[in-house]
């Protein structure tokens, strides 16, 4: 019986602890293969993709984007036919993101990483390996946690929840001008490199305000975050279709456009 | 306002006692009348003059920070107190002895019990009054000295950051195992990078070109384990060494520099330390520190992991100890620095002199 050999990705910004990790791995289970090395949040996306390993070290705070959002990009650019990694999250000091891992159950690591706790979470990863859960289900777990992880206190995250005095107007600048647009007549907002761009039936405006800042002023009741970048009018939204490789998309009135759903938020869209 | 009954009984108890004084002196001076008579009296008095006062005094707000109520209401509450306390409790003792103070015969009596019930009032008044307000001012110092020793509790944590202790520990140990030799200057580095930022607090100035030398202790920790992705350039003119500077003033500025321009950048940066002069107003010369990074800037996404403490607390520490040191001459600014990246700018006025 000849098994294909099990490959990990290691996300981890300082090129010591990189090797460290490596090299401890190396003694904890040797037949482990490290298929590649990468040292920001954004190159850990692209080569899961490209190298499909079976486990993922990710470390927290990574340049470019954290290991939390790196993780939940990737979930949602995962091929649904294929089984998701097994995730391991690295961090040096976060006590909110250790209570929030324990209650989920995602298995991390401490830096600097000790023997003995290494092997545990070699022993759980090979067990969950062997267990070979139907793909749909793992990403669903996965999904579930990410979810959780990212409401909890402390974790760098889009903040849940109804600010005190809801945002009414949005003030657009455009050249010399600064329009007025009440957000009453906005169908969604979606973040795009520096900008967020505010878009009404009629027209689009851009403004500086992060996305993040945005979510934490509107009530979350009427804007629903549907994407890492994308804060969308429930009210408006009219049909969500299903996509063969299980994406959702959302069609809105008074918009051609289509919107996708991330995987995190897919929970939102079930029937009755 | 809330009762606090366990105080009000010490005082009604100190009262008492302070009344059996007074009819005890009286008794001294007239041994012919028998002792109860002034006792009852001063009793009677003396407890209702209290429970006027000591219970009348909730009826002021102002009363809710020290005790006794503030302004015109400070002198009217005993005032008050007094007259009524001595009309009712004149009519409450007369009542008791079955005897009246008002006819004929207690008239000369009276004039003496009004002497004794206001200066004895005004003295309890008084010593409650003065006890209240002490009992404020320990709290409020009590008060004060938590803060002070939370802010310096914050201080320190945002100054030895868990997190970047708990890192530099790991590509230690890395190196222990590795290059004996590096690790061996990494934990010297960080041995003193420890002792300046635990001594910090307990020394007001030192030379310049320390505080340099802990800068070049800090990035090179963060050299070792950011590699390539930072670069550093400290430059600190040789005449310029000896200015004494607040120790770990540019420290937190450094820290930003990373922490928000190079780490959520993915090619990280350089950073710039310079010391330099620069003429000011009336031909006095300023000396000028600044810190410049190529990161991220200060418009882009926020940091990595915003919820860490530090941020503005590491500026506002930099505003407030310039303003302690400098008052208006000394000046902060942030800005950004081209083509990419913040500056930091310290500028004060150079008190060594040149001769």
């Amino acid at each position: 019986m000849n098994t294909p050999p099990v490959r990990a990705l290691i996300a981890e910004d300082e090129p010591l602890l990189a090797m460290a990790l490596q090299q401890e791995l190396a003694r904890a289970w040797p037949a482990l293969q490290i298929a590649a090395t990468v040292g920001d949040g954004l190159s850990a996306v692209r080569q899961a993709l490209v190298l499909q390993p079976e486990v993922l070290f990710f470390d927290i705070r990574m340049p470019g984007q954290s290991g939390l959002d790196a993780a939940v990009e990737l979930a949602d650019a995962w091929p649904a036919d294929m089984p998701f990694p097994a995730l391991v999250f690295v961090t040096a000091y976060d006590q909110y993101a250790v209570q929030a891992f324990e209650a989920q159950a995602v298995d991390y690591l401490l830096k600097p990483v000790q023997a003995a706790r290494l092997q545990k979470t070699v022993q759980k990863l090979q067990q969950a390996l062997a267990a070979k859960a139907p793909a749909a289900t793992a990403l669903e777990t996965t999904m579930a946690q990410l979810r959780h992880l990212l409401a909890a206190p402390g974790i760098p995250a889009p903040a849940a929840g109804s600010p005190a005095t809801p945002l009414t107007l949005i003030q657009a600048s455009s050249g010399s001008q600064i329009h007025m647009v009440p957000v009453a007549e906005v169908l969604y907002f979606e973040a795009a490199d520096k900008y967020v761009r505010v878009l009404t039936a009629e027209r689009e405006f851009l403004i500086r305000t992060p996305l993040k800042e945005l979510t934490e002023q509107l009530d979350t009741s009427v804007f629903w975050q549907i994407h890492r970048s994308t804060l969308v009018r429930a009210s408006a939204i009219t049909t969500v279709t299903r996509d063969e490789a299980g994406k959702l998309h959302l069609a809105l009135t008074g918009r051609p456009e289509r919107l996708a759903v991330s995987r995190l938020y897919a929970h939102l869209f079930k029937a009755m | 306002m809330k009762i606090d009954w366990l105080d009000k009984l010490q005082r009604l108890l100190q009262t008492l006692a302070f009344c059996l004084a007074v009819s005890g002196i009286q008794y001294a001076f007239r041994p012919d009348k028998p002792y109860y008579i002034p006792a009852t009296y001063s009793l009677a008095i003396g407890t209702l003059t209290w429970a006027l006062v000591d219970f009348g005094r909730h009826l002021f707000a102002s009363s809710e920070e020290y005790g006794w109520p503030k302004g015109i209401a400070g002198f009217a509450l005993p005032l008050v107190g007094i007259v009524l306390g001595y009309l009712g409790g004149t009519l409450l003792a007369d009542w008791w002895c079955g005897v009246s103070s008002w006819d004929s015969a207690g008239r000369a009596q009276l004039r003496i019990s009004i002497g004794i019930t206001v200066v004895a009032g005004t003295v309890i008044c008084y010593y409650f009054y003065v006890n209240g307000k002490s009992a404020w001012m320990q709290a409020r110092m009590t008060e004060v000295h938590s803060q002070a020793t939370e802010a310096q509790l914050k201080l320190l944590e945002t100054q030895l950051e868990p997190h970047m202790l708990f890192n530099t520990l790991a590509n230690l140990r890395m190196l222990i195992g590795t290059d004996p030799v590096r690790a061996q200057d990494m934990l010297d580095r960080m041995i003193a990078y420890l002792r300046a930022t635990l001594s910090a607090s307990r020394s007001t100035q030192h030379p310049l070109a320390d505080e340099f030398q802990r800068l070049a202790d800090y990035l090179e920790l963060m050299a070792v384990r950011m590699g390539p992705r930072l670069a550093y350039t400290l430059d600190l003119p040789e005449a310029l060494r000896e200015v004494p500077v607040p120790p770990l003033l540019l420290q937190p500025l450094v820290e930003n520099a990373i922490r928000h321009g190079l780490e959520p950048q993915v090619e990280g940066g350089h950073i710039t330390v310079q010391a330099r002069t620069q003429a000011g107003p009336k031909g006095r010369m300023l000396l000028v520190l600044q810190v410049s990074d190529t990161g991220a800037g200060l418009n882009s996404a926020p940091p990595i992991a915003p919820t860490a403490p530090g941020t503005s607390f590491g500026l506002t520490q930099v505003r407030e100890r310039l303003a302690t040191l400098h008052g208006e001459a000394g000046k902060f600014e942030l800005a950004a620095h081209a083509p990419r990246g913040t500056s930091a700018t310290i500028t004060f006025p150079l008190t060594t002199s040149p001769a």
